[in-house]
């Protein structure tokens, strides 16, 4: 997918308001901004416990402009599901039925309302926002922790597990597109959910959202903690459309050139420094193989 | 039309003819014919619904809870431990005050393993805010799925129809299918006032504060409490709404009348005999040959146990002798729930009748009719022997 729009050419209509309650420096309220623009009006969310919970605002003030259901922590997947069932119970096709959630949401607590969904080939668009542990709770591991990585219940070794790749779960279902984004890349992210919004049939978009809390690194350095992600070849752009594989944006870039080492991406981060060499050494192997078949 | 049918296919055409908007199910023992059915109404164009093979049952009340939310009418089924995994939905359900309405084919609950039937799977899920309605038989499964659609959207309340499963969802009995014509006219079309809607957005279901909290033009928005506190009184006033709706359901096709409480022989009765579900009707055998041998017993069943139909029941009870329930079902490390409840209702009433509690047909356990003449025979030949505790019946320790 070649990016088609910049920051000259996006629409300048908001969907979320100015003064939420997000964290400052928050990787999700970028890619919530950008992508409700993507989405535009037409548009019915549905949002389980999470960070956007507290986004979008206490009763009775919201922060989002779109129609929002909120619904159990694992239940996401089918919750969407009923919201378009009901679209086409009450002939209102023309509306995107849009779930987001966490990464403990989506991969964890929510798979299996989340595989149910991509099983049955519902007519969704499923955006899963990983930060990589429960933020919300306060920084609790995930299976989407990386290991190594310091959090509240993983205190003092870090986790010793590595991260589930959930795209790549989603994906077996052979689903018509499943693509990841990075909170550094908004407007990658932005191409991909309009893209989104074109086709039909499940579509799981995957977006990397650095967190300054939970990570331990100073809120003015999200875009750049991101863009190390994927710089270092830790955190990929791809898209798989009707099961062809490709990189997409500064992935696409980095096949044949030289990446960062892994370690400067963890040496921007507190939680990251519990991890010895040995990890280190074996992450940096696991990338330069991975990206040895790219 | 009169039919020869399952309660579970008496069921199913309920939810056909109040013409479901989306359904939502997960296969249990022994609510399985009732979905399988539905999904052969749509597939057959039938019944125009999405019909929505869900992986969980806790997805099956997503589903219902979303599409009601965006506006159609929803339904869904279980049983046993399906309701019980999808017990978080079920509060979710009525906090949002959708109208959605679910069949529970009555069983018991695990562990260890049993597919037969007791009460314990809704009785446990009492306190959730949904209405509970209990039918019988079949007539009274079909006219209750009617009724349920026409209260929980008046209401705006969710409302569960219990039946008692195998006893019910699988044996088959005549009732009368009523006219497509007849429903639709005492049925209307789900038209709520807030739903999803792009035109018109809103946040459903933002965390709440404990305290109240004004909107962005200064207006006072309830906080958690008062919206709770809305609930409860929302479902106190539904005992009255449903004698009304059951009313209107008597004059469209003739049968009804016994909305909360169903009593027979119990005018002239210095005894009654109370439970929920078919077992009142086995136990109307038993109050025929207490009749014959001049003891004075009548059969009261309770049909809407939640909200609690308290004062129909004072006035059922209050003067009687004595009052015997028995129960499928026990809040356990106490007391039968039902029987409880009727005790509470009872104490601020000045003439209190005696009141014993039996336990039986857990898991299924036969229940014989002579169990049942024993029990009621000793509770009323030596009342003062009793302890405040439940009975077992057909134990064999």
């Amino acid at each position: 997918m070649e990016n088609q729009t910049s920051i000259l050419n996006l629409t300048e209509e908001e969907f979320v308001h100015p003064g939420n309650r997000a964290c400052s420096g928050c990787g999700l309220s970028i890619v919530y901004r950008t992508g409700l623009k993507a989405l535009g009006k037409n548009t019915i969310l549905v949002v389980p416990p999470s960070c956007l919970t507290v986004l979008q605002g206490l009763y009775p003030v919201a922060s989002t402009k779109l129609p929002c259901v909120n619904v159990t922590f694992a239940s996401t997947g089918a919750a969407a599901t009923g919201v378009r069932a009901a679209m086409r119970a009450l002939k209102k096709a023309d509306v995107n039925v849009v779930a987001w959630a966490g990464d403990g949401g989506t991969g964890d607590i929510g798979i299996q309302a989340l595989s149910g969904a991509c099983e049955r080939g519902e007519d969704i668009i499923y955006i899963c926002y990983d930060n990589e542990a429960y933020m919300n709770t306060g920084v609790q591991r995930s299976g989407t922790t990386p290991q190594g990585v310091l959090t509240t219940t993983t205190p003092i070794k870090g986790k010793l597990q590595e991260k589930k790749d959930v795209p790549a779960i989603i994906a077996a279902h052979g689903i018509g597109y499943v693509a990841t984004a990075s909170a550094a890349y908004p407007l990658d992210f932005y191409d991909k959910v309009k893209k989104a919004t074109t086709l039909s049939g499940p579509r799981y978009i995957h977006v990397h959202t650095p967190c300054p809390p939970g990570w331990s690194f100073d809120t003015r350095y999200t875009i750049k903690v991101g863009k190390l992600a994927v710089q270092s070849g830790l955190f990929d752009l791809y898209e798989i459309e009707n099961g062809e594989f490709r990189l997409t944006g500064a992935s696409k870039n980095l096949v044949g050139k030289a990446r960062i080492p892994v370690t400067e991406y963890f040496q921007t981060q507190g939680r990251f420094k519990s991890l010895d060499q040995e990890i280190i050494q074996k992450v940096q192997e696991q990338v330069d193989a991975k990206w040895a078949r790219y | 039309m009169h039919i020869i049918e399952s309660g579970n296919v008496a069921a199913a055409t309920g939810v056909k003819l109040s013409r479901a908007q989306v359904i939502a199910a997960y296969p249990i023992t022994p609510q399985t014919p009732l979905t399988e059915k539905l999904s052969e109404f749509v597939e057959s164009g039938e019944l125009a619904a999405e019909y929505i093979p869900v992986e969980s049952e806790h997805s099956a009340m997503a589903v219902c809870i979303a599409a009601s939310t965006a506006g159609a009418r929803a339904f869904t089924a279980t049983s046993a431990n399906g309701l019980l995994y999808m017990s978080e939905q079920l509060h979710w359900a009525v906090g949002a005050r959708l109208p959605i309405v679910m069949c529970v084919a009555n069983r018991g609950i695990g562990a260890p393993w049993t597919v037969w039937n007791d009460q314990q799977d809704t009785i446990s899920q009492r306190d959730v805010g949904w209405i509970q309605i209990y039918a019988n038989d079949h007539q009274q499964i079909i006219d209750a799925v009617i009724k349920a659609f026409r209260l929980a959207q008046t209401v705006s309340i969710p409302v569960m129809v219990c039946y008692d499963g195998y006893l019910l969802s699988h044996t088959y009995m005549p009732f009368e299918e009523p006219a497509q014509s007849s429903v639709d006219s005492f049925l209307p079309t789900f038209a709520p006032t807030h739903f999803l809607d792009p035109e018109n957005p809103g946040n459903f279901n933002t965390v709440t504060l404990p305290d109240v909290r004004p909107d962005v033009e200064g207006v006072i928005a309830p906080g958690y409490i008062e919206i709770r506190h809305t609930l409860h009184q929302d479902l106190r006033a539904a005992l009255d709404t449903f004698v009304e709706i059951d009313r209107e359901f008597k004059k469209e096709f003739g049968r009804g009348g016994n909305p909360l409480i169903e009593e027979y022989r119990c005018e002239d009765a210095d005894f009654v005999a109370v439970c929920i579900g078919s077992l009142s009707y086995q136990l109307r055998d038993v109050v025929d040959g207490m009749r014959e041998n001049d003891v004075k017993i009548g059969v009261m069943g309770v049909q809407m146990y939640r909200p609690f139909p308290d004062e129909a029941i004072v006035r059922a009870l209050a003067g009687k002798k004595g009052v015997i329930v028995f129960e499928k079902a026990l809040s356990y490390g106490n007391q039968g729930a039902l029987y409880a409840d009727i005790k509470s209702a009872l104490y601020k009433s000045a003439e209190r009748p005696f009141i014993h509690n039996y336990i039986l047909g857990l898991g299924g356990r036969e229940i014989k009719t002579q169990h049942l003449l024993d029990a009621l025979t000793a509770s009323c030949t030596s009342p003062d022997t009793f302890e405040d505790a439940p009975r077992w019946i057909g134990l064999k320790l």
